[in-house]
């Protein structure tokens, strides 16, 4: 198993690196001087000519490549211009509220649509299973955003239960920090509930159908020890790989979910970096988010020795 | 992006299913119907824009701004000609009309969703035959593919547009370029699966030249996996589009689309809902109409797999 | 598994019990300020950039040697007294006693004139009162001097300027950074101190009441008057972005002040329970299209004048400010209502119609070059403007490309002098606050110096003429002709297009009192009651 453990992890090195790449690259092809958009709009030509001999632009792509992957290595994602402050310490400030965003709405997600999965495998074909069919295309079907407006006028404006936006770091309370975060949390969570449910659904189904479903049956367990014992436990794998899959979803429904209920997390900084035209923010953003998908990817692939042992490699 | 993986995993076997009947299958079944149907109402609507009681989504007057639907108003012509209008979705905050710039967006909403697929569906069997059949390239290709699905799309699209100017190409390019990857890795294991088979290896024995095995016995074997693809593909770019507007990255807000109108009326959202909502139900009827295609093309194309997703 | 069950059945409880008892609304601390400013703070150097934000910022820590009050008259305020010799050459001043620094430095001359000299680097009208300056010095910590060549109608004004660039006094070893590096020490001698290390751009800025800060005993008015501050801390809340949003954060009381509501939710404000709109500043700002004097067409005069015939204000100002109360034409390029907004000069475009400048477009000799005018997506408050330009110059016969982008390349777009064609550019439109543009010699617009001023490079000697008399002339009624003369002027080379003013009230919980009126956004002696509001 270490093996598998060590190849596997070995096997995200190169994807990293050709990320790295890309996001490289993609400067690079901006028409316009690289050294004066990283400087911005207001500096002078002794910063743009400071800036630039500092990245080695007058070297060779690959000379700058090895420049740019060296600083990287030793964690300086550079200067943002805009926020005026390291990359690193703005994306270690943006952190946390991003991060409780996306774990809750993972909690909720599976919590919620794992228990709907299963109960339609079960009673398949009746209309629990039809509802919950046509609900989840709904649920990729509507915009993010219209889903929060709709959510902030019915639960915050007219019965004022939640806050209408913003965030509580959690060092203020517990209590704070929930409350700020369910809204968006469910917003989030909808999408990401109508693609596990499927999933849980068919990969249940099928199991369902085996011959060791029949024995256990007929073994007299109850349904329900059946059902999660057995069966779940058998479709866990593709269920993981979605759960994994779906993190590049989250990321991108957190950019819009941070917009609209102003949560300063990383989803924002993109949009304001974007808007900003500030490329180091806008490198080292995607960066991490690219890296942080890879790794949650390399945990749901790890995570599969746990759930069937019959992987080995 | 939405259900492009999962779905991805399970057309794969449709593939290796015989043809005969198909059409038939394909016809008859609800979804397709249903789907297809609406989608072709949607084209309907995009073709016939200017004779639908439409006036120029771009002519606005300050003295019609912020009419509720069904209200009438003035709209002043170029040439300065006032017309009496009646607002069937109401005006927005500069004074335009919304019905028109939601029937106009119907085809920018089509175009993108269109393009974006077929601009992934090319790329990605040119480049998913290559790594299938060339074995020198497969190694660095899915690798670099693998890097590219491992940028969120979104974040993808957002630098993209961000880099280039704000145009329809560089939207749709932008929208497109993460779906390749998917595309590649379909058309990729459809060729390494159909290589393995007696017809093709006796093709290959009698010497065929490659060009005409690719082309000639497994492009066609690929066609209905990857129309299912694409249909998942289209949805997705609508869906794109309509978020990077909102965020204020996608197309330049005079271009009526239903994201930019939405992007527009959000300030005013609790005063003048109209104007979130007209093109959000647009939107949601139009992206729920081609995930229903999707499915009911999966589910006709592979049987099999229809029980599963 | 019924274990199971009754386990599952137990925490789900205990999660919504938790859940109801945090449903109970947050605590509002009566000594916190949470305020929504018009933009996000990024720079905080208030010399190095004209930008509002960074402004409002430097009221907050730091203080000026004069004021403006709300009568636009200049009134001292880190000055005690101050006296002129009688060939107006030699001005002498004296600090009140008290002021120190956030770090326990009294305030000296040395420190004034040393930020008087980096502000008269950057700032146009400390630019111009550099030219008269021979030299500066401080005889005693407690006093400065400043020798000048000749005399000069506008010391006073340049001190005092209430906006950007504002002349605020910061410590000598910061103000001897160089003007075109932004500063890194931000301590000062205003009524709040700045929190650093709260500071998250992007997220919230953070200042707290300067217990040390001695105010002057009038009451407050404009940017003059004493500085009280009644509250312990300001939030500025830099995540709320969404104008809907904001607009529903203010009316469920999660914050308290929102300083620039877009004109779309004023509706909704007014409907609100507990929330007033404050119309603080009554000279509001005022709109403006600039033209491109070194690129065709608007190198021509005569398609200049056609051009200005057409954008005529009322339709600007109904499309982008909408509510009737708020907004009014006004025929000067100085604000009306001050001392130099006349109308003077301004016929060609007041009393203009649609008919009149086809007329006068197809008179100039146009070829129908397509006019580029950039059109900012991501900024409210000027958002509509150039729609209503490109129609009401297609209207006229213009040919007209509208260009979409965000304002930072605005910006940058904008002091390119290339082709349209190239990166350049044809029209772009702006709003400016009162006191930027109130008088010949702030008004950045009415320089033409050529490639010197302004974006948009107008060349024309007669008026810079009338604006060198008018920077040394000392009596008011020369200085009011002078400035009628400059806009009659500027109006027939048609410089710029003033569009129209109009104010831009904050909106406020009903429970804080006690706003200052005056120009700019000024965030002391206010009080918020005890209870939500």
């Amino acid at each position: 198993m270490w093996t598998f453990l060590a190849r596997r992890i070995a096997a995200t090195i190169p994807v990293l690196l050709v990320v790295a790449v890309l996001v490289f690259l993609m400067l690079r092809l901006t028409p316009g001087d690289p050294a004066a958009i990283l400087a911005g709009d207001a500096a002078t030509t002794e910063q743009i000519a400071a800036i630039r001999a500092s990245l080695g632009l007058d070297r060779s792509l690959a000379a700058q490549f090895v420049i740019w992957f060296g600083n990287l290595l030793s964690g300086d994602l550079g200067q943002s211009f805009y926020f005026r402050m390291n990359v690193t310490t703005l994306i270690g400030q943006r952190l946390e509220p991003t991060l409780a965003l996306a774990t809750l709405t993972i909690v909720l997600a599976v919590a919620v649509a794992v228990p709907l999965g299963v109960l339609a495998a079960w009673r398949f074909g009746g209309w629990f299973d039809r509802a919950l069919m046509g609900f989840s295309v709904l649920g990729f079907s509507i915009p993010v955003f219209v889903l929060a407006y709709i959510l902030i006028y019915v639960v915050s404006l007219k019965l004022g239960w939640l806050p209408v936006q913003g965030y509580q770091r959690l060092e203020n309370g517990v209590l704070p920090f929930l409350r700020h975060l369910i809204l968006p949390s469910i917003t989030l969570s909808i999408v990401y509930i109508a693609l596990i449910a499927r999933v849980t659904r068919a990969s249940v189904l099928e199991a369902l159908g085996e011959d060791y479903i029949r024995t256990a049956r007929a073994k007299g367990l109850p349904e329900l020890r059946v059902l999660v014992h057995h069966a779940l436990a058998n479709a866990a794998v593709p269920i993981a790989t979605v759960i994994g899959i779906g993190v590049a979803l989250l990321i991108g429904g957190v950019v819009v979910t941070e917009s609209v209920y102003a949560i300063p997390g990383l989803g924002r900084l993109t949009v304001d970096a974007v808007l900003a035209r500030d490329f180091p923010t806008i490198q080292g953003v995607i960066l991490f988010f690219s890296f942080a998908y890879v790794m949650v990817n390399l945990l749901v692939d790890l995570s599969y020795v746990f759930f069937d042992p019959r992987i080995r490699y | 992006m939405n259900a492009t993986d999962i779905d991805a995993l399970s057309v794969e076997h449709a593939a290796v299913r015989r043809q005969a009947g198909a059409w038939e299958r394909v016809r008859k079944n609800w979804s397709v119907r249903i789907g297809g149907v609406a989608m072709a109402f949607l084209l309907l609507v995009a073709l016939a824009a200017p004779w639908l009681g439409t006036v120029d989504p771009t002519l606005f007057d300050a003295a019609s701004r912020d009419l509720r639907p069904g209200e009438t108003g003035e709209i002043t012509t170029l040439d300065g000609e006032t017309l009496e209008h009646r607002f069937v979705m109401g005006s927005d905050s500069f004074g335009r009309d919304i019905f028109s710039r939601v029937v106009y967006g119907t085809r920018i909403s089509l175009l993108v969703g269109f393009s974006s697929a077929v601009v992934a569906l090319v790329f990605g069997i040119l480049l998913g035959l290559s790594a299938g059949y060339l074995r020198r390239l497969d190694g660095p290709l899915m690798r670099v593919m693998d890097g590219v699905m491992a940028i969120p799309a979104i974040l993808l699209a957002i630098a993209l547009v961000a880099l280039w100017k704000a145009s329809l190409l560089t939207v749709i390019v932008a929208i497109a370029i993460p779906e390749i990857p998917r595309v590649t890795r379909l058309v990729r294991s459809l060729v390494l699966t159909i290589r393995e088979e007696p017809y093709v290896e006796a093709a290959v024995a009698l010497g065929t030249p490659t060009p005409k095995i690719m082309f000639g016995h497994i492009l066609p074997n690929t066609i209905a996996p990857l129309l299912v693809q694409g249909t998942y593909i289209c949805a997705a770019a609508i869906l794109v589009e309509a978020i990077l507007s909102f965020l204020g990255v996608g197309l330049p807000p005079d271009i009526p689309t239903w994201g930019n109108i939405m992007a527009e009326g959000r300030v005013q959202f609790i005063a003048y809902p109209h104007n979130v909502f007209f093109p959000g139900i647009f939107l949601a009827v139009t992206v729920l109409a081609v995930n229903i295609l999707g499915d009911g093309l999966r589910d006709t194309l592979d049987p099999r797999m229809a029980r599963r997703l | 598994m019924p274990s199971v069950a009754r386990t599952l059945t137990l925490a789900l409880l205990a999660a919504a019990g938790l859940a109801v008892t945090g449903l109970a609304p947050a605590q509002n601390d009566p000594k916190v300020l949470r305020i929504v400013p018009h933009s996000n703070l990024n720079i905080l150097d208030p010399i190095w950039t004209t930008q509002y934000m960074a402004r409002n910022h430097g009221y907050m820590i730091y203080d000026t040697l004069f004021g403006t009050d709300e009568k636009s008259q200049v009134k001292p305020q880190m000055v005690e007294a101050w006296t002129v010799s009688p060939d107006n050459r030699l001005w002498t001043f004296t600090l009140r006693p008290g002021l120190g620094f956030h770090d326990g430095a009294p305030v000296t001359g040395e420190d004034v004139i040393a930020s008087i000299q980096r502000w008269g680097k950057r700032d146009a009208m400390g630019q111009k009162l550099m030219t008269f300056v021979d030299r500066m010095d401080s005889p005693t910590p407690q006093t400065f001097r400043i020798f000048l060549r000749e005399a000069c109608g506008f010391v006073l004004e340049a001190l005092g300027k209430p906006s950007s660039n504002v002349p605020f006094i910061m410590p000598k070893r910061v103000a001897e950074t160089p003007a075109d590096k932004q500063i890194e020490d931000y301590v000062g001698s205003g009524p709040y101190v700045f929190r650093r290390d709260e500071f998250k751009p992007g997220d919230k800025a953070v200042y707290v009441k300067n217990a040390k800060y001695v105010p002057r005993k009038e009451p407050a008015s404009g940017t003059a008057g004493g500085k009280v501050v009644y509250i312990d801390r300001v939030e500025w809340n830099l995540a709320l972005r969404d104008a809907q949003a904001q607009v529903n954060a203010l009316a469920k009381g999660e914050i308290d002040i929102l300083e620039r509501p877009a004109f779309e939710s004023y509706e909704q404000l007014k409907k609100a329970d507990g929330v007033a709109l404050v119309n603080k500043d009554p000279l509001g700002f005022q709109y403006m299209g600039r033209f491109n004097h070194l690129q065709p067409p608007f190198n021509n005069q005569k398609i200049r004048q056609a051009a200005l015939a057409a954008m005529s204000q009322e339709p600007f100002l109904r499309a982008q400010v909408g509510v009737k109360e708020f907004y009014r034409p006004c025929p000067s390029m100085f604000t009306c209502g001050t001392p130099y907004g006349s109308a003077k000069g301004s016929d060609i475009q007041s009393k203009s119609n649609m008919k009149k400048a086809q007329e006068l477009l197809k008179a100039s000799g146009y070829d129908g070059t397509p006019i580029v005018i950039l059109k900012p997506t991501d900024l409210a408050s000027i958002q509509k403007l150039p729609d209503v330009a490109a129609q009401l110059l297609r209207q006229a016969g213009f040919k007209v490309d509208l260009q979409a982008m965000d304002w930072n390349t605005v910006v940058t777009r904008r002091a390119k002098k290339d082709p349209p064609a190239q990166g350049g550019w044809n029209i772009f439109l702006t709003a400016w606050v009162a006191p930027d543009i109130w008088n010949p010699l702030t008004n950045a617009a009415v320089g033409a110096q050529g490639e010197k001023s302004w974006f948009g490079w107008p060349t024309d000697p007669e008026i810079e003429k009338l604006r060198d008399e008018f920077a040394r002339a000392t009596d008011e009624p020369k200085k009011k002709a002078l400035a009628e003369a400059i806009q009659a002027r500027a109006f027939e080379v048609a410089t710029h297009a003033p569009l129209g003013e109009y104010v831009n009230p904050l909106a406020a919980r009903k429970n804080v009192t006690g706003f200052v009126i005056g120009p700019g956004d000024i965030y002391w002696n206010l009080k918020k009651g005890d209870r939500g509001g």
